[in-house]
Parts: structure tokens; C-alpha cells; sequence
């Protein structure tokens, strides 16, 4: 089956990062397929590469982007909520004249066009959040 | 800009103001009205009262977007279904509601109403037959 994730609380304040991380690398070792994982409202901080949690402490961006580079999954970051949440990318510090980006390379920020084509090509849309 | 055409459903669920939840749903379905999909808005629980009329966000300093939903007949929205148990919950009934419509240019222009009242079976009924359902 074909799956879009769509991810809307921020990391280690809500569960719904983690849960959709575990969903996500059990579909995948399941044989499914991830069309795409989207970040909304808070989600986007998911995103952060300046991310530090205590060393006892699973690092949520890292695994993400580690499950990505394992299965080449696309991680969309949603601009307009990424805007006013100050997650930042080399296009965005440009274009809003800001000084610093702070995304992981292996989020790209993108419209919500993208989670609507992904809602369209999957088979099913998976929404973590409350 | 898409062949497949599903039945799309924006589940609304929480309060307008006090989380942003309402507003970036907002965002979602004015963007995605650009792919010609069969929409349809469900308001329950507090959800209900993103409709309310006359609000006011002078004293809390947000935007009031309120304004936005009656542009929804323009970007092709005809269908918002509006569960009658959570307005009887809250005191509410459509009269509190705005008064949102579409233009059917297949009858001259006639005005139609967009907001239908359901029971929450109804609303049941409705989350099941959709093909995607976007829960905010």
C-alpha cells in the first residue's frame, strides 16, 4: 500500500513525531511504500538540524533523517507554517533576507501543494497529532 | 492538475482561536481547491464555532479570519457539513452561524446555502465515505 504521512505536533513536546516515525519504518519493512512525510503546523520543527537533546535521549531529527537516507524518503517541510516558525532553508534566508538556516538537509521546505498531491497519490493519508 | 479525483474531507475540531489548528486547516483547503477535488468541510466539537458570526479579536490580538469561510463558494467549496450535536452542546444553532453560500452557474447564479446541519451519525456516515480525510 501506498502511504502519506502527515506529522502536525512538534518533536518531544507531543508523541505524534515518534509515532509517526515508528508507523512509518514498520510500513517500510512491511514492504509499503512512503509516498511522502509531511511536516505541518509545529510539525516543522521536526525539522531543525540544530536540534540537542540530552545524550540519554533519542534524537528525533536525526532518526528521521536517518530513515530517509536509508529508504530515500521525501521529507516536505510546509513553507507557510516553516515561515512563521522560523525553520529556515538557503532559499527562504535569501528570499526573507534572514542571516541563518536551520533545516536538516534532508527536509526541503515546499508548498502545501505537496500534501494535497500526496493525499491524491497515496492510498491512504496517516495524520499524527491531536 | 490531476486526473484522480477523490473525495476530500477537512475534518475542523478545534476552536478558531487559542491553537492554530483552524487557521493553517484554512490554508489547506484554500490552497487545495487548485486540484479539483470533490471537497467537502465537516465542523464538529469546538470546531463549530470557526463559523460563529460577529467574532471579534480585538481583546486577544489575532487576526481575525473569520472573513475567509465566506470565500469559500468562490474556490468551488459547496459542501460544509456542520454536526448538530456539538452546536446543541455549546448552546449554538445556525442562526449563530454565518451565513455561507455558493453561486450554482448552472442555475443562473442562484445563491445556494453551503452549510447543511447533520446528525452526528450522519457525520459518521460522511467521514466514512471519504477518500481522504484531513483531520485538524
Amino acid at each position: 500500500m501506498k502511504f502519506a504521512i502527515q506529522i502536525n505536533e512538534g518533536p518531544y513536546q507531543h508523541q505524534a513525531s515518534d509515532s509517526a516515525y515508528f508507523f512509518t519504518k514498520a510500513a517500510l519493512e512491511k514492504g509499503h511504500e512512503i509516498f511522502r512525510v509531511f511536516f505541518y503546523h509545529d510539525g516543522v520543527n521536526n525539522a531543525s538540524r540544530l536540534t540537542t537533546p540530552p545524550q540519554d535521549d533519542r534524537n528525533v531529527v536525526d532518526r528521521w533523517a536517518a530513515l530517509a537516507e536509508q529508504h530515500d524518503l521525501d521529507m516536505v517541510v510546509c513553507v507557510a507554517a516553516a515561515q512563521r516558525r522560523g525553520m529556515v532553508d538557503e532559499g527562504e534566508m535569501q528570499r526573507n533576507g534572514k542571516d541563518a538556516t536551520n533545516i536538516h538537509p534532508r527536509f526541503r521546505i515546499s508548498g502545501l501543494g505537496q500534501l494535497v498531491e500526496a493525499a491524491i497519490q497515496s492510498d491512504r493519508l496517516v495524520v499524527f497529532g491531536d | 492538475m490531476s486526473e484522480t479525483i477523490k473525495q476530500f474531507l477537512y475534518l475542523n475540531r478545534k476552536a478558531p482561536y487559542g491553537t492554530i489548528y483552524a487557521w493553517e486547516s484554512l490554508e489547506v483547503v484554500l490552497i487545495g481547491a487548485a486540484f479539483d477535488q470533490d471537497v467537502s468541510l465537516a465542523f464538529v466539537d469546538d470546531g463549530v464555532y470557526q463559523l460563529t458570526k460577529g467574532q471579534d479579536t480585538a481583546g486577544i490580538g489575532m487576526k481575525n479570519f473569520s472573513p475567509t469561510y465566506a470565500a469559500l463558494g468562490d474556490y468551488e467549496v459547496k459542501k460544509i457539513f456542520v454536526e448538530r450535536e456539538s452546536l446543541e452542546e455549546r448552546g449554538l444553532s445556525l442562526d449563530d452561524l454565518q451565513h455561507l453560500v455558493w453561486e450554482d452557474e448552472d442555475d443562473d447564479y442562484a445563491e445556494k446555502d453551503s452549510i447543511k446541519l447533520v446528525s452526528r451519525e450522519e457525520m459518521t456516515a460522511i467521514m466514512d465515505d471519504a477518500d481522504v480525510v484531513f483531520s485538524f
